[in-house]
């Protein structure tokens, strides 16, 4: 088989405006193709990392815009395996004009203490933290966050409610780093409470909980729920990234949508490297007979023609997966608001598999033509004209 | 002179394994453009066909959404009274205490569950509205009977016809199904005003007020007076304009659609151009020929560039039908400015269609602009000795 190499290699530079196009087509597919592969492996296949699958959050059954009872939080202090909680409080809002996109971000009102329970990960000098765990007004940013509006510690940051009927004035302590997190503010939610009166002062949009071991994660969900089932205000627990997801639901079914679209492109380049082969065999009828007469076995006819194939789906399928590999960390800065997507990129299986796939099309749409070819009769290959 | 039309109709028959590869290629851009293109289409539609060029929406000031909005029962009556707000027949004003939340329901497609809205209104709210009930009847006032939309009762077996959904403090039985035409209220739940507020802790907590002015000349004077009412404190809009912004909700997937469709056209156009530039080098001896009977080399230019707009046509007609399944299907997107799910179909209108097939034209013209003046630049002499 690897005798004929050189023939394979010299064949797909004969006509080198063919194969530059068909590579090129086949590289666009492909790099389509690669990013869709890669999306949707990283939300709908992937496990999330040990520490952020420990990370739950409960809230109303009904939906997050209901509230539950603050009393709440010590209930579920005392499910077993529950390590932390706290108040999540999602606080829309705005910050100083609504109508300029860039002025939306996440705000949430928490328990100090509590959320670097939670998030062990935020990093912030001992300084900040301390400002922020004592003073009542203070507020954390993301780095990204802060260095989007070019906030410093000590910058004062005014936030009218919408859901809530209050206006925070806000100082920033400090600001965090932590990996993969997006632009979000944090609060002390005792001084949003302040501002609020009658029933809603004690309820709590949602609970932020961390699990002590993997296995409880996967215990605790079901063990809180169903001790609320009964209760005037049930709740639904789960993971952060089941949650997360939850929002990409936002964007339609996402899972057809793009089941649906790496169909039609793998069904494009199916076609595409078939036709390729297809017209150029079609050229060579005649050279066939040659190599036929000089004692080239039909398998072998069919080997090289195959082979031939499989080498510029090869060619496009690499340089696809270099222009995938551009267009992923686009999207991964684009969307990094979802800690999914940031798991997006070009692992070295991952490459391998979608090299594989692109070879797989190109063998497969090559077969007819091949086939074909090596089934030629030498008369009428010799007598051909082209 | 110009060359038949015929000639390269033929040329396109004779070679079918090809022009049925190549069209077929451009079928399938064609296709993911043209599906996207009807979802997004489908979803205008629902927006831009709710409501009353007369109705207001009074929402809390500085409320985006009926969802964030709060009103109570004291301004709900300070509002009714406004002069210019049209009567019923029964001499009522015509102006709707509403209150709106959100619950969650399994959908069937996806398996996920999806935020739903739920109304709560009264008679005059429900009759402020042209919605027809296509099945059972509407809910009576204090009962915990709810009516559903449409779109809503397709895509969710929770919400049909018969069946209990438990929100807020217990059971609510659905006893009709409301047909909206294509608006929102197709993706809506109904149900009695106070029987929702008490389940919902929010007797005086309630969401929006919709106000129908008497005629079109006063909409804007009865705007006017909401809004510059500081005591009131709420600002009316209007209710057609409040659901047009939220056609943007369709934006992500719109554009996630068109850089698909772009990017599998880059496809489509080289391999429209492979498959020019073979039919080129096949026919050399042919259009040595006739350039030789006295053919232009412009004539020669256009007629390889109209074959390559043929081919991709052909795709491009192929793409048409293909999505024309996909007319009606109902879908469902959330709305990020009420926080839940719109149902509505999709549509392939003859819009929709009339771009898939200039968008195929266009992937032709790329793809044999370049074969063709090849084809028109070749050598008379040496293509006639060409084997």
């Amino acid at each position: 088989m690897f005798k004929y190499l050189p023939l394979v290699f010299k064949n797909s530079l004969r006509n080198r405006r063919r194969s530059l196009l068909t590579i090129s087509s086949i590289a666009a597919s492909m790099c389509l193709l690669g990013v869709l592969f890669a999306l949707y492996s990283a939300l709908f296949l992937s496990e999330p990392k040990a520490e952020d699958a420990l990370r739950l959050i409960t809230y109303h059954k009904v939906s997050l815009g209901q509230a539950l009872p603050g009393s709440y939080e010590g209930k579920l202090r005392q499910v077993p395996g529950v390590k932390a909680v706290t108040v999540y409080q999602w606080f829309g809002g705005t910050y100083k004009d609504a109508r300029d996109q860039r002025n939306f971000f996440a705000r949430f009102g928490v328990e100090p203490a509590r959320l670097f329970e939670i998030r062990p990960d935020y990093q912030l000098p001992p300084d900040q933290k301390q400002m922020f765990l004592t003073s009542r007004t203070a507020a954390i940013a993301s780095r990204k966050l802060a260095a989007k509006f070019g906030w410093q510690p000590g910058e004062k940051i005014p936030l009218t409610g919408d859901i809530f009927p209050v206006k925070l004035e806000l100082t920033l302590a400090g600001i965090f780093d932590a990996p993969n997190t997006d632009e979000v503010l944090y609060f002390n939610h005792e001084y949003l409470r302040e501002g609020l009166t009658g029933d809603r002062k004690d309820q709590v949009g949602s609970f932020w909980l961390l699990a002590d071991s993997e296995a409880s994660a996967r215990t605790i969900p079901s063990a809180i729920d169903k001790s609320f089932d009964n209760a005037p205000e049930p709740t639904k627990t789960e993971t952060e990234s089941a949650f997360t997801l939850q929002f990409l639901s936002f964007l339609g079914n996402l899972k057809l949508f793009l089941v649906a679209i790496c169909a039609a492109v793998t069904f494009t380049i199916l076609l595409v490297s078939g036709n390729t082969m297809a017209m150029s065999v079609r050229e060579r009828i005649r050279e066939v007979g040659i190599l036929k007469t000089l004692g080239y076995t039909n398998g072998a006819i069919l080997g090289i023609v195959l082979g031939e194939a499989a080498f510029i789906s090869l060619i496009g399928g690499i340089v696809g997966l270099l222009l995938a590999g551009g267009l992923m960390s686009v999207v991964r800065q684009g969307a990094a608001g979802f800690a999914q997507l940031q798991q997006m990129g070009l692992t070295p299986g991952f490459s391998m598999l979608c090299l594989g796939f692109a070879v797989a099309i190109g063998v497969l749409s090559s077969v007819v033509p091949a086939a074909n070819a090596s089934r030629t009769n030498i008369l009428d290959a010799l007598r051909n004209a082209g | 002179m110009k060359l038949p039309l015929s000639y390269n109709l033929r040329n396109l028959a004779v070679r079918k394994t090809s022009t049925i590869m190549t069209a077929l290629g451009v079928a399938m851009t064609v296709a993911v453009l043209l599906a996207d293109l009807a979802l997004v289409n489908g979803l205008r539609q629902a927006f831009q066909s709710t409501g009353d060029a007369r109705n207001l929406l009074v929402l809390r000031k500085g409320g985006t959404s009926e969802l964030n909005s709060g009103v109570t029962r004291q301004q709900y009556q300070d509002i009714k009274f406004k002069p210019g707000i049209a009567r019923n027949d029964k001499g009522e004003p015509m102006a709707s205490l509403e209150i709106v939340t959100i619950v969650s329901l399994k959908s069937s497609d996806t398996g996920n569950n999806s935020n739903i809205m739920v109304r709560g209104l009264t008679q005059t709210g429900v009759d402020m509205r042209t919605i027809k009930i296509a099945e059972g009847r509407w809910f009576a006032q204090g009962q915990r009977e709810i009516v559903v939309g449409s779109g809503t009762a397709k895509r969710y077996p929770d919400a049909r016809l018969g069946k209990q959904m438990r929100f807020g403090k217990g059971y609510w039985t659905v006893v009709g199904i409301m047909d909206a035409g294509s608006s929102a209220a197709n993706s809506e739940i109904w149900g009695d005003l106070n029987q929702i507020a008490s389940d919902f802790n929010r007797d005086n907590g309630l969401s929006v007020v919709l106000v129908r002015a008497t005629d079109d000349a006063t909409v804007s004077a009865l705007m006017n007076s909401l809004n510059d009412d500081i005591k009131l404190n709420m600002s009316a809009r209007s209710e057609r304009e409040y659901y047009d912004q939220q056609t943007i909700s369709g934006a992500p997937v719109q554009y996630l659609g068109i850089l698909v469709a772009v990017i599998m056209a880059i496809g489509s156009s080289f391999a429209a151009m492979n498959t020019m530039y073979a039919s080129v080098a096949r026919r050399a001896k042919e259009i040595g020929t006739l350039r030789v009977l006295g053919f232009s080399k412009g004539s020669i230019m256009i007629s390889f560039l109209i074959e390559s707009l043929l081919l991709a046509g052909i795709g491009g007609i192929i793409g048409c039908l293909l999505v024309i399944p996909l007319n009606n299907v109902t879908t469902g997107i959330g709305s990020f400015i009420s926080f839940s799910e719109i149902s509505f179909n999709f549509k392939v209108g003859p819009r929709v269609m009339l771009n898939g097939l200039l968008f195929a034209l266009f992937m032709g013209a790329i793809g044999g602009l370049f074969p063709a003046r090849q084809a028109a630049n070749k050598e008379i002499l040496s293509s006639l000795r060409d084997v």
